[in-house]
């Protein structure tokens, strides 16, 4: 396993420097972040990570927070098995 | 206001768009590329991604096998740092009737005559090799062990940075609102910010969202949105699980590299639309579906769930074309099979806007074949 200093993203284990490093080849949108390196993909969707990358796109870019589009938490919003998803199916056989 | 120029502009940042974008600043052309918002956020970032040269008709095979002449060595070549996540773990057609297994064998007939590695499998074979997978009611398949997936997104995401390193302009976040000609001849496009540029050549590739821009230039095209749905799991251990297509219900899943599932299932009830929306009957439905195939992964945790739109034709093939308005050509209408495509279409558009013969005969994308109903029939299409 490689070492990581300060991993803001735990599903994915992305570091902060990648997220600065990408920011800096000018893909300053947490949608675009999020497509390149899986940050909010993981199970936890981005509770990790969200606010502290959107704190950095805002210094990169200058635009307050509250302007910066948040990207999307997607349903089932906390990870269920696919068993019980079956289960509830309603459809006739 | 002033009026910028290029030598080609392209509409829509999609594989596509942004694969000919890539194929034409390597030439040399000075090229703009616009999208709405990133590249990738319609169809293609959405997309299943599986990559396969199952097909029935030798138009989409010759295309089809030069994907997957691309793929391979794409990441070294585009350069970007990105890992396109491309993976050979194969992708099999499970047949549920004879008749349906007839038509496999005459498309495995075909890719063999064009040296497309594909077997029928039995029952026995199939587990065999894949003991996981329950095979109730399942009486042959298809499969070709070079076929795989790759990474959507970053496919996309690379094929622009890539053509911005060769000196394209590719603006995210700037949706063009109209199209303009002039005697005939296409003219520019005018972006929603108020910009306008003007180029001799545009390439219309903006999926489904094609139909309503080529309007503004009087041209119709028979492309409308579908949304399809998809699911992705929590990572497990790899076990080399292929794209598996049962031709019952539509049901499709497959392992990626990262470990995840995906899981889909085509929903004749879904609204033609390009907006994007989720539903509990998608998941409950596929998860049914899906773990019946492999029930190896019902206490497995679903994560996410996405839709995206597919921009379907009248015979579900895409549209490759110079349209009547002299200058702008199109490139949409794949139907859901598209993102594969991406190497192989950028291609293509690359030579017909340099004045170049295409590598692979066009004439069955034609747009004037709906109105001639000459449709382009391809057996092998979900």
């Amino acid at each position: 396993m490689t070492e990581k200093a300060n991993i803001i993203c735990r599903c994915e284990e992305i570091e902060i420097d990648e997220i600065r490093e990408w920011i800096s080849r000018g893909y300053d949108t947490f949608d675009e972040l999020k497509r390149e390196l899986r940050v909010g993909m993981g199970p936890c969707q981005g509770r990790g990570c969200r606010d502290i990358i959107l704190r950095e796109l805002s210094k990169a870019t200058g635009k307050p927070i509250a302007e910066l589009l948040p990207g999307v938490i997607r349903p089932p919003v906390k990870p269920i098995k696919a068993r019980l998803l079956a289960e509830n199916d309603q459809e006739a056989e | 206001m002033t009026i910028k120029t290029a030598d080609v502009i392209i509409v829509g940042g999609g594989v596509h768009g942004a694969s000919t974008a890539y194929q034409l600043a390597k030439a040399g052309i000075n090229v703009v590329l616009f999208e709405k918002e990133y590249l990738g956020s319609g169809g293609s970032g959405r997309s299943a991604a599986g990559l396969r040269q199952h097909f029935g008709t030798e138009t989409n095979l010759l295309m089809a096998k030069y994907n997957l002449q691309v793929f391979p060595t794409l990441e070294q070549e585009l350069d970007t740092g990105m890992d396109l996540e491309f993976t050979q773990w194969g992708y099999m057609w499970v047949a549920y009737t004879e008749e349906c297994l007839d038509q496999l064998k005459k498309n495995v007939a075909l890719q063999k005559s064009l040296d497309i590695p594909s077997v029928i499998m039995d029952t026995d074979e199939i587990n065999a090799r894949w003991p996981y997978l329950c095979l109730d009611g399942i009486i042959g398949a298809a499969f070709c062990g070079e076929d795989g997936h790759i990474n959507p997104q970053t496919l996309t995401l690379s094929y622009g940075h890539a053509a911005r390193r060769y000196g394209a302009v590719v603006k995210t976040y700037c949706p063009v609102t109209k199209l303009l000609a002039e005697n005939g001849r296409i003219k520019g496009v005018v972006t929603e910010n108020g910009e306008e540029w003007h180029a001799p050549k545009i390439l219309l590739s903006a999926g489904p969202w094609s139909t309503p821009l080529a309007a503004t230039v009087g041209v119709e095209l028979p492309v409308y949105p579908e949304r399809h749905n998809l699911l992705i799991t929590e990572p497990v251990e790899p076990f080399d699980c292929p794209m598996v297509l049962c031709l019952d219900d539509g049901a499709y899943f497959k392992q990626c590299p990262n470990g995840t599932f995906m899981f889909g299932r085509d929903d004749q009830d879904e609204p033609h639309t390009t907006e994007t929306a989720n539903s509990a009957k998608f998941l409950e439905g596929v998860t049914k579906s899906v773990l019946k195939r492999i029930p190896v992964l019902s206490g497995v945790r679903v994560v996410r769930q996405w839709s995206g739109p597919y921009d379907n034709t009248p015979d579900h093939n895409a549209i490759i074309d110079w349209t009547p308005v002299e200058g702008l050509l199109v490139n949409c209408g794949w139907s859901g099979h598209g993102l594969q495509f991406g190497p192989s279409g950028g291609r293509v558009c690359k030579e017909l806007l340099m004045g170049e013969d295409p590598f692979v005969d066009l004439h069955r994308f034609r747009l004037s074949r709906f109105e001639e109903n000459d449709l382009f029939f391809e057996p092998a299409f979900i």
